[in-house]
């Protein structure tokens, strides 16, 4: 009789208790939600390569990427800023997980269309997925005049492709990495001795040096043996500024080609010999789809 | 025996009535820069924020990352270089109602208030004092402020290169219908 008594005055007192929690408790999740890595990386590519980041839903990003010489054609050719190669190229945001572009690179006057695709996207909260994944596809067409024009010449003999899986994680704040295997076929090599099919595995990193530049490095290593007798792993290392709508990306490189056919498959320079090529990337985005704001 | 459990538990519960708090997870808070290049406007429809009628405590938690801006490459520098939102995920506000004699929460009607309290974002704290309404009725409170929030007293800062985009003063608009708890 008297613990009921108890019990009842006390629950009498629970009420008023309760009442003094801190109301910071009655924000409390009852269902978590999925919180996304943002930023991986801070442009599309990583330094000349692809990065897991794709433009934003309905942005265009129009990319200027410029090549120079090689640094160690000396004073006379001004260590390589006479000469130049570029790449002109637009990406599309379709929407949050597919991407379109188009370019053409001045090398063999080539065009090039491609598609990036999110398979897995890093993160937290309801799901937990440690790394982000994408599909890289691009096939280019070369429109040199054919060498020899009087043999039967085929327009698929102009095309190659080439496949990449893209794998990043976002360690830190200020450091992600990624591995990106590639396979690059061509439809018509040089010689017989020429791999069509080119494998290589590359790496890819950012380490965040302030709020607005990083140091970012990618090395893609040629596991095809012919290809890699013939020409170097290409290797670069540059940093990211960003201002607002612009990422501006200034780096060295031994590679001259600029999308990955040319680059992956047929660097021929070599760092320890000198042969360094400057370059930039000026991306600039416009969001041509606004995303709806609902009123109430 | 029972009964006096049972009028207990009644008492109990006419108390927790009397002390009456309110409630939202979708509260709106939206804020405008309008800068001389450019106009940016970012919403936020998952405020949470409560109210204690009794005591005048009003806190509100805003998870940073839901603010949603018009274009994606804004919300990705707002989180990331901005308000650094992985360090700092919420921006933070307890106050109180100093003046909360002037509100009869058992009658519907429009009350003028002052909110008082620290405002906390992007690690700062700073205490603010904003008007406010609040219009009661028998659905619950819809709070309504405007204010202006200096970017620099929260250790935000604005590079060179997009000076004339963002404003040093960021105006907030606040706008969260709460609704009675009862439990």
């Amino acid at each position: 009789m008297k613990t009921q008594l108890i019990i009842a005055i006390l629950l009498l007192f629970a009420v008023p208790i309760m009442a003094q929690d801190d109301m910071m408790d009655l924000f409390a999740e009852e269902e978590p939600t999925a919180d996304y890595t943002f930023a991986t990386f801070k442009a599309t590519k990583v330094v000349i390569g692809q990065s897991v980041e794709n433009p934003g839903n309905g942005s265009l990003v129009f990319v200027i990427q410029h090549h120079f010489g090689r640094v160690n054609t000396g004073i006379e050719e001004f260590f390589g800023l006479d000469q130049a190669t570029t790449r002109l190229g637009f990406e599309y945001g379709v929407n949050d997980w597919l991407a379109l572009g188009l370019g053409r690179s001045m090398i063999e006057k080539t065009y090039d269309g491609s598609v990036k695709a999110k398979i897995l996207r890093q993160q937290t909260g309801k799901r937990n997925i440690p790394i982000s994944l994408s599909y890289f596809g691009s096939i280019a067409i070369q429109s040199m005049p054919w060498p020899e024009p009087e043999r039967t010449n085929y327009f698929s003999s102009r095309i190659s492709y080439a496949n990449q899986l893209l794998i990043a994680r976002k360690f830190s704040r200020a450091f992600s990495l990624q591995l990106i295997p590639t396979h690059i076929h061509r439809n018509l090599v040089e010689k017989k001795t020429d791999d069509n099919d080119v494998f290589s595995l590359g790496a890819g990193g950012r380490l965040k040096l302030s709020n607005r530049i990083s140091l970012n490095a990618e090395y893609h290593y040629l596991l095809s043996q012919q290809t890699a007798e013939d020409f170097h792993n290409s290797f670069s290392v540059g940093i990211d500024i960003e201002t607002g709508g612009h990422v501006f990306q200034l780096f060295a490189t031994n590679s001259q080609g600029i999308i990955a056919q040319q680059f992956i498959a047929r660097t021929d320079g070599d760092w320890l010999n000198g042969d360094i090529h400057i370059g930039f990337n000026i991306s600039r985005s416009f969001q041509l789809k606004k995303k709806k704001q609902p009123k109430d | 025996m029972k009964k006096v459990i049972i009028i207990a538990l009644g008492l109990g519960l006419a108390l927790n009535l009397s002390a009456q708090r309110f409630l939202t997870k979708t509260g709106h808070i939206y804020f405008s820069s309008d800068a001389p290049l450019e106009k940016i406007e970012a919403h936020n429809r998952q405020v949470n924020a409560a109210l204690d009628s009794r005591t005048g405590d009003f806190i509100f938690k805003v998870l940073m990352k839901s603010f949603a801006f018009e274009k994606a490459l804004m919300q990705e520098h707002f989180n990331e270089n901005y308000v650094e939102s992985d360090l700092y995920p919420n921006a933070i506000f307890v106050g109180k109602i100093p003046n909360l004699d002037d509100v009869d929460f058992e009658k519907a009607g429009t009350y003028q208030v002052t909110v008082m309290g620290d405002m906390n974002l992007h690690g700062k704290s700073q205490k603010i004092e904003e008007d406010g309404v609040l219009v009661v009725s028998k659905d619950g409170i819809q709070a309504t402020s405007t204010f202006n929030l200096e970017i620099a007293d929260y250790d935000i800062s604005i590079p060179g290169a997009v000076a004339g985009k963002i404003a040093d003063e960021i105006q907030i608009h606040v706008d969260v219908n709460l609704k009675a708890l009862n439990k």
